[in-house]
């Protein structure tokens, strides 16, 4: 049965402060297109730089995966998301702009390869101007443990 | 193929996945993929993905479950090679 884009972010394994994903634009089975705002009031701000906050690399990376693989896995495995224990393996991400505070961002995922249990995806990540940040390509691991 | 040239060509797709080059240079047909090598699941699903290229070969969900040491992996191969052929 294919899933909503609301029942995708339900079953995503993320929760404030380390989910980030706002919005599902579209997915098909090649790939998914979904949205970001960085708060302004995200703690890693106070830190990342001091007195100039800079959204860090690591988290435009977490973004990626978050958008790109977890919800294009959920997608992919239909009825099979129960249990479903993801663990991102490589990446490879070249960053081009700064994100800032308050920023939206839109990422695009598309689908490589699906193979035994690995997934993985070319990813770009884009700001409101439509100018590509950062882009790059995320493999993960995604599995079902089965509950018996 | 025989099963020497064919070590030499596994050895050549497994090379990037591996940390642990001596093991690599004393392979043989005993050696396992994740406890010698040290090659993680996901790596080896991409030399999963490099064998069938290499061979042009197709390697279904149960046949890759077998392919865990050099042995296997080789059998594997020749079955769907034969299979090919035929």
């Amino acid at each position: 049965m294919v899933k909503s884009h609301q029942e995708i972010l339900a079953l995503l394994p993320y929760t404030k402060p380390f989910l980030f994903v706002d919005e599902i634009i579209e997915i098909d089975e090649n790939g998914v297109k979904g949205s970001f705002t960085f708060h302004e009031d995200l703690d890693f701000y106070k830190g990342h730089f001091k007195d100039f906050p800079v959204t860090p690399g690591v988290i435009l990376t977490e973004t990626m995966a978050q958008i790109g693989l977890a919800c294009l896995g959920i997608f992919l495995l239909g009825d099979e998301v129960e249990n479903l224990t993801i663990a991102m393996t490589s990446t490879n991400i070249e960053f081009l702009k700064p994100v800032y505070p308050a920023e939206k961002v839109v990422v695009i995922s598309e689908k490589k390869y699906f193979r035994f249990n690995k997934l993985k995806c070319e990813v770009r990540m884009e700001n409101e101007a439509g100018e590509i940040v950062c882009k790059g390509e995320i493999a993960g691991m995604l599995i079902v443990k089965n509950n018996g | 193929m025989n099963n020497e040239k064919m070590i030499n060509d596994l050895k050549e797709i497994i090379t990037p996945y591996t940390e642990n080059k001596e093991a690599l240079n004393s392979i043989t047909e005993q050696t396992d993929f994740l406890v010698d090598l040290k090659i993680n699941s996901a790596n080896l699903v991409d030399i999963i993905l490099d064998i069938e290229e290499k061979f042009n070969i197709e390697i279904d969900n149960d046949s890759m479950a077998k392919m865990l040491n050099v042995k296997a992996t080789i059998a594997i191969i020749q079955e769907k090679l034969a299979a090919n052929a035929g």
